[in-house]
């Protein structure tokens, strides 16, 4: 299998900046010839020069075409990073979201002019309520984490109103590290309960540390390792009997859609990432959607406002009068154009649709989990027995310990073979962990590919491990200086043309 | 010019390959020899060395004779200035400890020292922290948090200290009874303490970890401590360098590192008790015991704070003992483990117990 990915350079120098390519004088753009005069704007605020890059229409395109060459995504191939749900977007929810009726509409535009932006949330929060089994939604987080501290908020709001103060949330070991992040955000103390040795939350230890300080319990079902915890109720009731909440971590929902619903499970409050889910779409730091559903003991905490509807009058109307609510969380309503595709995509798909999704995204999984058990170097270090939900964990603990081969350099290779990496090095609790999510948009001739990919990758980590180190070498970057980029970024020119300084 | 000193012990590491775990002792290393065990260690310092060779620094390198040192320098093209006296060929612990003293009054910057846990014990003996000193990995047993994950991460480490590159920070050094061992027996103790050029990435204090590093977990510790501290409780401390975090918290500088000391009200009450002391100290009034697991083992008590006897336990009850660590020190020991002399009392610690692992961050870890 051969792939090159396209490197524009100049020399060494890789495709310019848009700046360093201006030269004075090409001008591609106009301006209005006068700043209107009836706008009162201090002189103080009025830039005498803009300072945009100066190059003609071919040339912008151009350049911009180039860099999305040296790019990568879901729609140049197979993107299995787990935990991320990094499923093909539909376009023709782009389409939609990008209708003027729904692109160009204001937040402060009066109620009875967007009537139609309205029920759609309102629907929304309707269909996700079903589809998770919860009494209500809302929509306002404009990103997963943002929704996790919701339900924190959520959760200290419950107790506060019962007149008790809960200070502890349990997270099992292998959670997402927004978990406990959310947590300590809303100004509760974390306790992390250990996996058992089947990777599912170990029952005795949570029995063990439930108390009256229990406020709720977070959990991903299925959790991080792939695996649904099979001993759901028991621990909903182990939370339940104390008095604390079950909170559901949304991550992993595309592996239980149609089968099953948290709120059955005995959740109370549910986490949804629409951007993962919903295909709305995901990655490059949003926007995404992050909505929140709760029981009906919770809804009347839910922010403000909330989308209403009036019979009578067959109006909706946002409803500011909820003197329990924990106020607001966003300056408006939600990423109204997230919220579209979502809405979208789920019309699109109906409910044998979304079961459909759930049933190829499971399978994909094991198709791919099967195949690799087995393969020298790639070992499934909790519950090997499958079926495992809609990812899969495989350990590179051996490949690393003989060949001296680690998960990283695994994952850097799978790039020069034209695929992105799995996850690695998460969940924690497995070594050298490559933690791999197919999605259901995938065909069994792409699967067949990433795995004849990986067990090609496990014979040169043998053969020829200097190829695995030196990955990768097909891609427009070689190895990046991941600790150098994630301390001193360089996001903008400004801060480029200050350092070059 | 910047002085270091090395010390190479030149049969570490010869019981592993043959099976002893460990090389402690002249009938072992007769045992050893006999089963065919080759010298590891002295080509190991030497790898070091090349490294630091290869840095271009400037610095002056005195060490022991033959074997413990000279050789090795030479072999990695070293200039070196050859200090003592030995037998070649017959080097004991006795020399370590005579090499570690000289050393000590030459004034060196750091001491390379080549060998296991043993040698590292030796070391500490005899100079305790007066000077620093940094593990090349080259022993059967390197359960102590001085070695470097291998001997190019040692030359490495060595040159960045001795360029005024890396901070201090004191690591913790075990030894284990051989013979138990040998017998399948684990019974770590801890030897001390050691002053360590701090680089996480390279020393394997730290290996295991990747939440952060461990300075930062152990202050996040103490802030939390500091913050659940009653007034009129007394508070005794273990051994520790986390334990001593929460010390420094309160604003206490001259905690005990190896002995136990007790607290109340942000003020130290005694320094480095003995059993009857804190008997006498907690008497009729709310105590609380706060410890930290040794690393690698486990043990939360019976290793190393033996003066916090199964009497203190009861007194001050199994609801009042913190137990706290860091998330690199648990991840390796999945386990917790007890040992206080009395089984009954042992039993009823196990099950999970509550470990504080950073500022408002705990987590549940079973005690066996």
């Amino acid at each position: 299998m051969r792939y090159q990915q396209a490197r524009w350079a100049d020399d060494e120098r890789l495709e310019p900046l848009v700046f360093e390519l201006s030269k004075a004088k090409r001008t591609g753009y106009t301006l209005p010839p006068k700043a209107p005069s009836e706008v009162n704007i201090p002189k103080k605020l009025i830039r005498r020069e803009l300072e945009l890059p100066e190059l003609s229409e071919p040339e912008v395109v151009r350049h911009y075409t180039r860099l999305s060459q040296m790019n990568y995504g879901v729609d140049s191939g197979f993107y299995p990073l787990g935990s991320c749900t990094m499923k093909y977007s539909p376009k023709i929810c782009e389409e939609l979201a990008a209708l003027e009726t729904a692109s160009c509409i204001h937040p402060y535009q009066d109620e009875d002019t967007v009537q139609g932006a309205l029920e759609l949330m309102y629907k929304s929060e309707r269909y996700l309520a079903e589809i998770a089994g919860v009494a209500r939604v809302c929509l306002h987080p404009s990103a997963g984490a943002h929704g996790e501290f919701l339900g924190m908020l959520l959760t200290r709001a419950y107790h506060k109103s019962r007149g008790k103060e809960r200070n502890e949330v349990i997270v099992p070991d292998s959670a997402h590290g927004t978990n406990f992040a959310s947590a300590a955000m809303a100004g509760f103390d974390v306790v992390v309960v250990p996996s058992n040795s089947s990777g599912r939350v170990d029952l005795e230890a949570l029995r063990r540390v439930v108390s009256k300080r229990t406020a709720a319990l977070m959990l991903t079902n299925p959790n991080t390792l792939g695996l649904f915890e099979d001993e759901i109720l028991k621990i909903a009731e182990a939370v339940h009997k104390v008095g604390g909440l079950l909170y559901y971590d949304g991550a992993n929902l595309n592996g239980i859609l149609g089968k099953t619903r948290p709120g059955d499970m005995g959740f109370d409050i549910v986490h949804f990432n629409l951007h993962k889910t919903f295909s709305t779409p995901h990655g490059g730091g949003g926007p995404g959607a992050g909505p929140i559903g709760v029981t009906r003991k919770l809804e009347k905490f839910l922010p403000v406002p909330t989308v209403e509807h009036d019979k009578k009058r067959k109006r909706y109307y946002l409803d500011y009068r909820r003197p329990q609510s924990v106020g607001k969380i966003k300056s408006f309503y939600g990423n109204f154009g997230v919220l579209v595709k979502a809405y979208a995509y789920i019309l699109l798909m109906g409910t044998s649709g979304l079961q459909e999704v759930t049933e190829a995204a499971v399978l994909n999984a094991n198709y791919v989990m099967r195949k690799l058990q087995g393969v020298d170097g790639f070992e499934i270090k909790f519950d090997a027995s499958g079926p495992c939900k809609h990812e899969v964990v495989f350990s590179a603990e051996s490949m690393n310990k003989n060949y001296g081969v680690k998960a990283h350099f695994v994952a850097k290779r799978l790039l020069d073979y034209g695929m992105h990496a799995p996850t690695y090095y998460f969940p924690p609790i497995v070594p050298e962990a490559l933690m791999i999510e197919p999605t259901e948009t995938e065909t069994k001739e792409e699967l067949d590919r990433f795995i004849a990919v990986m067990k090609e990758i496990a014979d040169e980590a043998k053969s020829h491990p200097e190829k695995l180190l030196a990955a990768p070498t097909a891609t427009a970057i070689g190895r990046l200086d991941e600790a150098k980029a994630s301390r001193e970024p360089i996001l903008s020119w400004k801060m480029y043309r200050k350092l070059a300084k | 010019m910047k002085k270091l000193g090395l010390i190479v012990n030149p049969i570490a590491g010869m019981g592993g390959r043959v099976g002893l775990k460990g090389t402690n002792g002249a009938d072992v290393i007769k045992k050893a020899l006999w089963l065919g065990a080759i010298p590891v260690s002295p080509g190991k310092a030497a790898e070091a060395l090349r490294v630091i060779k290869r840095s271009g620094l400037d610095f002056e390198l005195i060490t022991y004779p033959a074997e413990m040192g000279t050789d090795e320098a030479r072999e990695a093209g070293l200039k070196v200035r050859t200090i003592g006296n030995i037998i070649p060929g017959n080097t004991t612990a006795e020399d370590t400890k005579r090499a570690a003293r000289e050393m000590l009054a030459e004034n060196v910057d750091l001491i390379l020292v080549a060998g296991g846990d043993g040698t590292i014990a030796d070391v500490i003996e005899a100079i305790d922290t007066r000077v620093p000193i940094l593990g090349v990995p080259t022993g059967v047993k390197m359960h102590s948090a001085v070695f470097a994950n291998t001997p190019e991460a040692a030359g490495d480490v060595a040159v960045r200290f001795l360029r005024e590159e890396l901070p201090l920070h004191a690591a913790e050094v075990m030894d284990i009874d051989e013979e138990a061992y040998r017998q399948d027996r684990l019974s770590a103790k801890l030897k001390g303490f050691a002053e360590v050029p701090y680089e996480p990435t390279m020393v394997q204090a730290t290996k295991e970890g990747s939440t952060g590093y461990e300075l930062a977990d152990q202050k996040a510790i103490a802030r939390w401590v500091f913050e659940l501290m009653e007034k009129g409780r007394a508070y005794i401390l273990g051994p520790g360098t986390t334990t001593r975090a929460v010390a420094e918290e309160l604003g206490i500088y001259d905690s005990t590192l190896l002995g136990v000391d007790i607290v109340r009200d942000y003020k130290m009450i005694t320094r480095d008790v003995n059993e009857e002391q804190i008997l006498w100290a907690i008497e009729g009034k709310p105590a609380t015991i706060i410890v930290s697991p040794i690393g690698r083992q486990g043990f939360v008590l019976g290793r190393g704070n033996q003066q916090i006897s199964p009497k203190v336990v009861e007194k001050v009850g199994k609801e009042n003992i913190l137990v706290i660590a860091t998330p690199q020190k648990l991840s390796s020991t999945s386990t917790l483990k007890v040992d206080t002399g009395d089984a009954k009392l042992d039993e009823v610690f196990r099950g999970y117990i509550k470990v504080i692992t950073g500022y408002r961050q705990s987590r549940m870890v079973k005690i066996i």
